[in-house]
This record gives structure tokens, C-alpha cells and sequence, in this order.
């Protein structure tokens, strides 16, 4: 071993070969793990026999149908519907609560402003601004997240998840994807700084980038409940109310599998352009099922989330809310500097099926997802009548006041799923990736499949008349 | 036979992988699945003679630990928990750069009897590298407990490679495991290890690439397991071999995508 060899032929030469037979082959690696599992078969059969007192045991069963073929995809469609139901319909009652609750306080905080006879500006930035920025974050965002998130947690604890990353697996490796990827993405409903961190689980570092970029394709807690809340009160508005919810936890369900849909497109565009490479094979333990610890799910999903969503709210909702007051209210010539900003986004705005205002919502939402909604209704109320929210039919007038049709509605849920990640986002991506380069490409290829899907959605309705 | 005593073996140990032998001293590897009492075995047979050692440029930490037999001393080195050793992760990196390059005297594959079919998977592919391969088959206490029967005989004689059965929990079949490390680390119990069928597709790519490989390689390694590595595209073995033998090689062409 100390003498050194000199080979006639080089070991690069022979990389380069091998490198031929993979093109012409490309599922070698595959038919190699699989050869092994079935040699590892053929010796194991015989040597092994169990007494056939019982039947497979429950759990195998269970395995092969929620893995299998036939019912794989149904039954996790049915699940995910199922959770956006219940979320839906249950979020309905403590939003309206909360809601109540929060704005009586602010009438509250009006009279005492009042009587210590502070000037307008500071009721305003404080009271209008301020707490009324942190009052829509927590009334329209905590309940849909406090009944979701347990829910959620509950698959994972059963066990389900990993399942979900089994039937999933082959579309990734189709995509030349890791099938670790889903596990991420489940994290990316969280929030999409913890999936891109979660990718660290992905052990290539080609694979582990397509993770990072296409993680925002997942709705996080920030986006996911304006989804709910637009599908509630407009999607579902449309129809009779007996079906409302029933419309609305569809459109939800639709919306996220349309980004695991482009979530596919995108990963199989990168890795057969910029990231070029195939899929490495896993070996994937499917654990058993467990009995769901409700203490630990109730303590982890509902008091962790409650705290971490209050206290994003109050960093960034909070001074959200007073800007967007300031820029509201202050005015140059005949607009406040939001109606300016406003009109000179509508024409972009307008291409894309939503107007001027949502715009700016979306990109003085680049924070936090969470404040998008609260800036745009915001906006709308300081540049025309003031209104206060009362129910959420109030707040599908206000949306039908501001020209809103179901085009509106449509685009602005497209847009919210597709459009670029937040700046925590953005910042996990650079600690990740270390690169400017690949951060820049989690930012621009979301906001480019943003704009082209709205683009070409709003522009077909209106050439076919629709709107 | 045995590379025990050469100077050049005890550098390789000392500057790759952070291990010191001591003259005379046979260097085992315990490899296995997670969750198959492999930590239970490496326990029973060093007792408290081990300490945790840390690989050099490797966050993974191993244990080693020694035993003495038949008045010959026998270093264990406990290596990452892994279902295989294709290099996917870095703890198979790592229990494959060993295995391969280490080059222990013996390597200790602990399977566990209650899964055997997939445990199994982990032992083809290291019989695939050396053939100085003992299977352990653990847990047969539980395998028992679940009316599961193994036919050790008939899978010594499938595999080629010396079996025994253990329940390392109970001390069970410990005696019997030392004795055959002993006779494989002195060479006095040479195995042939069954090698993995390929498919047909499979094989005729290995053929294309053999005969250069066997050229290269030398007797240094088993020429198709390296064929199948260079099949699979795997450019952390490149990068072992590379490191490991001195090959002189222009990787830059065939680096994966730059982070």
C-alpha cells in the first residue's frame, strides 16, 4: 500500500466512462439498490419462519392502505380537505369573538385618548395605526392557526406524515427530487424559514437547494390564513350559505395543491437546468403508529403558536400599522401618500388582476405575510369612508366598496401563494445557502411565477368576458 | 494474512481515522442498523475498557473500546448506526470509509432477528467490500418472544460468512461471537462471502467498466463493488478513493453543482 501505483489508466478516465454507461442508463443507481433489497429477499424467505398464529398485524395493514396505489392520494386529499373544514368552520366563531373583543377595547382606547386630550396624529399612529394593525393580526390570523396547527401536529403524532413522505416519494424522484423534501415542506406550512431550515434533513446539497427554493410554494401561517379568510368571505360568499364553508375549505384545498403543483414544476425545471442532477435514493423507516400525546400537541401547536404569532404580531405588525397610517394620512396635493403609491402601482396592479392597493399591501407585507391583509384593509378604510370591522360580511363589503370581483379574489389568493418570501424567509435562505446568488433565486422565482400566473389568469377572464 | 503487525497500517489507522493500536492488536468494526442492540453487543464485549472518540474532520462521534481473547487484544470500533452503506449520509460515509479503507482485521455486522430481510441489505453490501465478515444475528430473545424462527445454519451457508446467533442483552452467544472474531481476525477461518446477483442491466455495465477498474485498482479493492460505486455516480467515493490511495485526479470536471 506505502509503494504508489502508477496506472496505465487514470481514474478520471474511467469516472468519465462510468459517467457514459449513467447518461445512456439513468436508472442504474436505482436497479443497483433494488437488486441488493431482492437478493436480500431471496436469502431472508427461507431462512425465516414465523408461526402463522395471527394473521398480518394491524398496523401492516393500515400501511398498505394508506400507502397504497389505489388510495394513497385520495386519502390524503380527503385529510388535508378535512383539516381546512374544520379550520375553516371553526375559525369562524373565535375570530368573530376576538374581533369583538379587540375593536370594543379600541372604541375603549378612543374615549381615553380623547379624554386626556391627546392630539389626532398620536390617537391615530397609536390607536388607528398601531393596535389596530395588532387587532386584525390576531383576530383574523390566530384562530384559523390555533385550530389548524393542532390538527397538523395530531398526523405527525399518529405517525401519518412519514406515510404522506412515502406516497410522495416517487413524484419527487420523477421531479430528480428527495423525497425528504415533502418533510420540509410540511415544516414550510409552519413557516417557510423553518422548512428552509428544515432542509438541512436533505443530504445532497443539489437537492437540499431545490428544498430551499421552492419551499415558499407551501402557504405559511402568515399567508395561509388570508387564504382562508379571502376563500371564506369571497369564494365561498358566492354561494348559498349552507355550502359556504364546504366552497371555501375546496378552494383552500385546491390552492395548496396547486403549489405542490408548481412546488413539482419548479424542482423538476431546476434540476434538469441550473441544478442538474438525479435523484439519490432513500431508505425511508416508516415508524409505527403511536397513540397521540394530546397534552404535548396541545401544549406544543397552541401555546408555542399563540406565543410566537403574538409576538411577531407586536414586533412587526405593530410599527407595520403605524407606518401604513403615517402614509395613509399624510397627504401631498389631493392623495395621502398610500393613494400616490396606490395609483402609481394600479396599472401593474390592474395586469395582474389586482389593483394598486393590494400591490402595496403585498410589498409592505415584505416583513411578515401576516400584516398583508390588515395593511390592504387598512389602506382602503383611510381612503374612503372610515369603517370599523364588525363581522366578516362587513369586510366583503368594504373588499366589493374597493371594486373587488371574484377575479380580485382569485388573484390575490394566486398571488399571496406564489409572490416572494418574507425577509425572515429570505434571510434563512442566505444563512443556508450562503450565497447571494441562490437567495436572489428564492426571491425572483416565486415573484416571476407570481406575476406570469395572475398575469395570464386575469387576462383570460377578461378577454372571455368572464368578469 | 493478517494486517495487524504492519507499521503502514497502524499510520493509516492513527493519521485517517484517529485510532491508535497498539502493536499486535487486531482492529474490529461493529457495523449495523440503528435500533438492533448494536451498542448492547459493543458493550458486552469491551465491558468499560472504551471511550468515545471523535472522527478527524467528522462531526460523528465513534466509540472504541478493547477486549482481550485468547491473550490477543482486539481494538472495537463502534461505527454510526446506518440501513446502508451507499454513502447517502455522512455517518455512511463514514462507516464505509472505514470498512473499505480502515481495513479491519474483522468486520462486525449486527443484524436484527426480528427484521432480518432488511437488516440484511446492510450485510450484502459490506460482503460486498470484505470478506472478513461476521454476521451477528441479535435480539433473538425477541424474535422467539414473536414466534420468529431463524435458521442460522442455513443462513451461514447462504451467506458464507460465519453467523452467530445472540441475544446480547442476556449475554447470550457473546463466548461464541469472540471465538469466531478470533479465528477471522487471525486468519485461521477464511470466508467466502455470496455476492449480490445483479440484474442483467446492472451487470453488463459493471462488465464494460471491470476490466480498467481491476487494471487501476490492483488488489487494493473488490473491482466490482468499486465498478458499482463509479455506476452509481457516488463522488464521495471518489473523493475516499482519492484521498485514501493516492490517486492523482482532476475532480473539477466532475464536481456536482457548485454551492
Amino acid at each position: 500500500m506505502s509503494t504508489t501505483i502508477k496506472p496505465m489508466i487514470t481514474l478520471e478516465e474511467i469516472c468519465i466512462e462510468a459517467e457514459k454507461i449513467r447518461l445512456s442508463n439513468p436508472n442504474v443507481g436505482d436497479k443497483i439498490v433494488s437488486d441488493i433489497y431482492a437478493n436480500a429477499e431471496t436469502i431472508a424467505r427461507p431462512a425465516v419462519t414465523k408461526k402463522a398464529t395471527e394473521a398480518r398485524p394491524w398496523d401492516h395493514k393500515l400501511d398498505d392502505i394508506l400507502t397504497s396505489r389505489l388510495f394513497g392520494y385520495p386519502i390524503m386529499l380527503t385529510l388535508l380537505s378535512l383539516i381546512f373544514w374544520i379550520t375553516i368552520t371553526g375559525a369562524n366563531i373565535p375570530s368573530q369573538m376576538i374581533a369583538d373583543i379587540l375593536f370594543a377595547f379600541q372604541d375603549q382606547l378612543l374615549v381615553w385618548f380623547e379624554l386626556a386630550g391627546a392630539p389626532s396624529w398620536l390617537t391615530g399612529v397609536l390607536v388607528l395605526g398601531m393596535y389596530r394593525g395588532l387587532a386584525w393580526v390576531v383576530a383574523v390570523m390566530l384562530p384559523p392557526m390555533a385550530i389548524f396547527f393542532p390538527l397538523f401536529t395530531l398526523l405527525e403524532d399518529l405517525g401519518y406524515l412519514p406515510r404522506v413522505a412515502f406516497n410522495l416519494d416517487n413524484m419527487f424522484k420523477k421531479c430528480h427530487a428527495c423525497g425528504k423534501q415533502i418533510l420540509t415542506m410540511c415544516m414550510g406550512f409552519g413557516c417557510n424559514a423553518a422548512g428552509i431550515i428544515a432542509c438541512r434533513i436533505i443530504d445532497s446539497p443539489r437537492e437540499r437547494l431545490i428544498a430551499v427554493l421552492t419551499n415558499n410554494f407551501v402557504p405559511c401561517n402568515g399567508r395561509f390564513p388570508t387564504l382562508i379568510a379571502i376563500a371564506t368571505i369571497f369564494m365561498g360568499g358566492m354561494v348559498i350559505s349552507e355550502l359556504q364553508i364546504a366552497v371555501a375549505s375546496l378552494v383552500v384545498t385546491c390552492l395548496v395543491m396547486l403549489g405542490i403543483l408548481i412546488t413539482f414544476a419548479v424542482s423538476w425545471a431546476l434540476s434538469h437546468t441550473i441544478l442538474k442532477g438525479e435523484a439519490s435514493s432513500l431508505v425511508l423507516e416508516l415508524p409505527p403508529y403511536r397513540k397521540p400525546q394530546f397534552g404535548a400537541i396541545f401544549y406544543r401547536s397552541l401555546i408555542d403558536r399563540t406565543t410566537f404569532v403574538l409576538k411577531r404580531a407586536i414586533i412587526m405588525a405593530a410599527p407595520a400599522g403605524a407606518i401604513t397610517w403615517i402614509l395613509a394620512n399624510i397627504y401631498i396635493g389631493e392623495l395621502s401618500i398610500v393613494g400616490h403609491l396606490a395609483a402609481w402601482l394600479q396599472p401593474l396592479g390592474y395586469a395582474i388582476g389586482l389593483d394598486g392597493f393590494i400591490l402595496l399591501a403585498f410589498i409592505l407585507g415584505l416583513p411578515a405575510n401576516e400584516i398583508v391583509m390588515p395593511i390592504l384593509l387598512m389602506c382602503y378604510l383611510s381612503s374612503g369612508q372610515m369603517l370599523e370591522f364588525e363581522s366578516l360580511e362587513e369586510l366583503q363589503r368594504i373588499l366589493i366598496r374597493n371594486n373587488w370581483t371574484w377575479l380580485t379574489a382569485l388573484c390575490t389568493m394566486l398571488f399571496c401563494l406564489l409572490h416572494w418570501p418574507c425577509t425572515t424567509t429570505l434571510l434563512s435562505a442566505y444563512k443556508e445557502t450562503g450565497s447571494k446568488k441562490w437567495t436572489f433565486l428564492t426571491f425572483i422565482i416565486p415573484t416571476t411565477i407570481a406575476f406570469t400566473v395572475c398575469f395570464l389568469v386575469a387576462q383570460t377572464a377578461r378577454l372571455l368576458h368572464l368578469v | 494474512m493478517t494486517n495487524a503487525n504492519t507499521e503502514e497500517h497502524h499510520k493509516l489507522l492513527r493519521e485517517h481515522f484517529g485510532i491508535t493500536t497498539t502493536p499486535g492488536q487486531f482492529t474490529v468494526a461493529l457495523a449495523g442498523n440503528p435500533n438492533v442492540g448494536k451498542s448492547t453487543v459493543f458493550n458486552a464485549l469491551t465491558g468499560l475498557h472504551q471511550h468515545t472518540g471523535n472522527w478527524p474532520g467528522k462531526t460523528v462521534d465513534n466509540a472504541q473500546g478493547n477486549f482481550t481473547y485468547l491473550d490477543r487484544s482486539f481494538l472495537m470500533v463502534d461505527l454510526p448506526g446506518t440501513y446502508s452503506i451507499l454513502a447517502h449520509t455522512v455517518e455512511e460515509q463514514v462507516a464505509r470509509d472505514f470498512i473499505c479503507f480502515g481495513k479491519p482485521d474483522a468486520t462486525l455486522v449486527v443484524l436484527d432477528a426480528t427484521c432480518l430481510e432488511r437488516n440484511l441489505n446492510l450485510a450484502l453490501q459490506v460482503m460486498e467490500i470484505t470478506p472478513r465478515v461476521i454476521v451477528c444475528v441479535n435480539l433473538m430473545d425477541e424474535a422467539e418472544k414473536k414466534d420468529i424462527n431463524i435458521n442460522i445454519s442455513f443462513l451461514q451457508k447462504e451467506l458464507g460468512v460465519p453467523v452467530v446467533p445472540t441475544a446480547a442483552r442476556n449475554g447470550k452467544g457473546l463466548d461464541d461471537l469472540r471465538q469466531k472474531l478470533y479465528e477471522m481476525s487471525t486468519g485461521l477461518c477464511i470466508a467466502a462471502p455470496r455476492q449480490i446477483n445483479y440484474s442483467l442491466e446492472v451487470e453488463n455495465a459493471i462488465q464494460q467498466l471491470l476490466p480498467k477498474v481491476s487494471r487501476l485498482i490492483g488488489p487494493n479493492l473488490n473491482p466490482r463493488w468499486v465498478a458499482l460505486r463509479l455506476l452509481d455516480g457516488d463522488q464521495a467515493f471518489i473523493r475516499s478513493i482519492t484521498h485514501f490511495l493516492d490517486f492523482d485526479l482532476n475532480l473539477t470536471s466532475l464536481q456536482e453543482v457548485a454551492v
